[in-house]
């Protein structure tokens, strides 16, 4: 007859009502920011510097190469080397600014470094009432401890953890056959863990 | 005891215009009637706003708001305070005096209605004898308030929407006031103390004798609150600031506090309007049944009207915003009809309580009931079938 259809809709309302006192699963509000989601795995929002060890600049694993400044495509990457009193360049970046007013969090960076040095961070509460130096972040801001890295993103990190160790094990034998058919001692650059 | 309690208003007021010399009693009578409606209804329109936001959210499985003082409670005076403070914009090309005074013409003529308003035993600030009328009357005013928003506003968006609100107000004030008529024919009274006085005793020594066990009168009363939720622009009949085609309708060039006196003012109109069906159909301030006439008058008052708040909250929580075409179809093809009809239940109800035979009470009851509902569900039927008011079919013409 006419009119059920109203009476259906208020008994669903009616429940809905009821149901977001006592049911939680109802009720999926979730009350940012006195509680917080948990980030997914996946979630990424700009580019970080991992360091290794304690020291964030002495551990910085990234060595200038410059790759993430050419292949970033807004250009919001700016790296300068760092070079010593004779010019000659340290493998070290003497600057290293993200502009994240346009970082468009392509990950394109992360894809070409070939030392995973840059990696996603999820931070995401970056609003500043200084909308030019504030979104300008240098490497002090940047560089994350591996740690973090693997607190925010567990699956990957084990994986790049892998693969470093990996690198280091077979830069160390090498390093050890060298030594073995030269006596001359090899400088060994290995990367820390 | 009850006396004290019951009366307890009344006596108030009468200390205190005694308290005053003989000169003064005339003038602050009515003046302390006025404040006093003024003061708990605007506390009433606060307190509805939270509750109706609160309420809202959880329908919509959302908290609500809840961030202003413990579990949100100060949120109405925030808002109070953000109306009031918020830059009062005119556009150059409105009418500004008309501009100006349509907020006032709005709120007035709602804060007359409540004069003839009985909210408990002898609370009543104006016993007229067209008391019924003189509200239809103040009602009224309403359409001209939002006709000249619209006009003054000098915008094609306002002036629609004043335009729709018109042709609503107008249309759904027939089967509101046809609504009334019932009452008033077996009343034999437009006051609406007579009204409420012919609501008391009780049937077999418990119900209450409210026109609403009448099937006539349940029949009125649902189509007199369809029509008031239509007058008052309450959701689902709040196409005239319908946002999605019309922004906010004659609302459109309002800013802070005289869009707040709209917004006041409708509230205010919706209160005064379940008042006034609380008077007709559901007894006034008496009890519901008779074990329970040892609480206030003004306390049942109350208690109906937040129950009718509550349930205007339940309403716009659950549907949906109607369509212009079906609204006027509403009204004019199926609520009119209904209720032309409805007033010959009456008058069949009034002939027939001579009825002196074994089971002439329920012969009577099944009987009335019978005359309302196979016309309702045939004209229904009709109507959803045959003339467009059903959902439509589309079909792809190769
Ligand atoms: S972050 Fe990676 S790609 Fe970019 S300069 Fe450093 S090492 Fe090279
Ligand atoms: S995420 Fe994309 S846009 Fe941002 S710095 Fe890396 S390459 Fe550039």
């Amino acid at each position: 007859m006419l009119g059920s259809g109203i009476v259906k809709g208020f008994v669903e309302t009616a429940r809905n009502f009821v149901g977001s006192f006592h049911d939680p699963e109802r009720l999926v509000t979730i009350e940012y920011p006195d509680e917080r989601q948990e980030l997914p795995e996946n979630s990424r929002n700009f580019p970080m510097l991992v360091y290794d060890g304690d020291d964030p600049m002495k551990g910085l694993r990234c060595v200038a190469c410059k790759i993430c400044e050419k292949e970033c495509p807004p250009q919001c990457i700016y790296i300068e080397v760092e070079r010593d009193a004779k010019g000659k360049a340290l493998k070290h970046p003497r600057i290293f600014d993200l502009d994240i007013s346009v970082c468009m969090s392509c990950q394109i960076c992360v894809e070409v470094c070939p030392f995973d040095a840059i990696k996603m961070d999820t931070a995401f509460e970056l609003s500043t009432d200084n909308r030019f130096g504030g979104l300008l972040l240098n490497k002090h801001q940047l560089a994350k401890p591996n740690s973090y890295y693997r607190a925010i993103h567990p699956l990957e990190a084990a994986e790049v953890d892998e693969r470093l160790a990996a690198e280091q094990a077979k830069a160390a034998a090498k390093a050890k056959a060298a030594a073995a058919k030269a006596p001359a001692p090899a400088a060994v650059n290995a990367v820390a863990t | 005891m009850f006396e004290l309690f019951d009366q307890l208003f009344v006596n108030l007021k009468h200390a205190v215009v005694g308290a005053l010399p003989e000169g003064w009693r005339g003038l602050a009578s009515p003046l302390i009637s006025a404040a006093a409606i003024l003061g708990v209804f605007a506390s009433l329109f606060a307190l509805t706003v939270l509750v109706e936001r609160k309420g809202l959210g959880r329908i919509q499985n959302r908290p609500g708001p809840n961030r202003v003082g413990p579990a949100g409670l100060l949120q109405p005076l925030a808002d109070f305070i953000k109306a009031l403070t918020k830059e009062d914009i005119v556009p150059v090309s409105a009418d500004k005096v008309l501009h100006f005074l349509a907020p006032v013409v709005m709120l007035a003529p709602v804060l007359l209605a409540y004069a003839v308003l009985p909210f408990g035993r002898n609370m009543v600030a104006v016993d007229f004898d067209a008391g019924l009328l003189f509200f239809f009357a103040a009602g009224a005013c309403v359409e001209l308030a939002v006709f000249m928003a619209g006009w003054s506003s000098h915008n094609k968006f306002s002036l629609l929407g004043a335009m729709r609100a018109i042709a609503q107000m107008i249309s759904y004030e027939l089967p509101l006031i046809l609504a009334t008529l019932g009452v008033v024919m077996l009343v034999g009274s437009l006051s609406l103390e007579d009204i409420v006085d012919s609501q008391a005793g009780h049937h077999w020594g418990w119900l209450a004798r409210w026109w609403v066990f009448t099937p006539w009168g349940l029949a009125a009363f649902v189509i007199f609150l369809i029509a008031a939720t239509a007058e008052s622009n309450r959701a689902p009949f709040d196409l005239p600031e319908g946002e999605a085609e019309l922004v906010a309708g004659h609302l459109v060039e309002y800013s802070g506090f005289k869009y707040a006196i709209f917004f006041i003012a409708e509230y205010l109109g919706l209160f005064a309007v379940s008042a006034l069906a609380i008077t007709l159909f559901l007894g006034g301030w008496h009890a519901p049944v008779a074990g329970l006439d040892w609480l206030p008058s003004w306390f049942w008052f109350g208690v109906k009207l937040a129950g009718f708040i509550v349930f205007f909250i339940w309403v716009r929580g659950t549907l949906p915003r109607v369509r212009v075409d079906h609204l006027m179809g509403f009204a004019w093809k199926f609520l009119l009809p209904l209720v032309l009809w409805n007033l010959v239940v009456a008058a069949v109800w009034w002939y027939s309580r001579g009825w002196a035979f074994a089971g002439a009470g329920i012969l009577r009851w099944v009987g009335c009931a019978a005359m309302i509902l196979i016309p309702y569900s045939l004209l229904g039927r009709a109507l959803y079938t045959r003339h467009g008011l059903g959902p439509r079919t589309y079909r792809l013409v190769a």
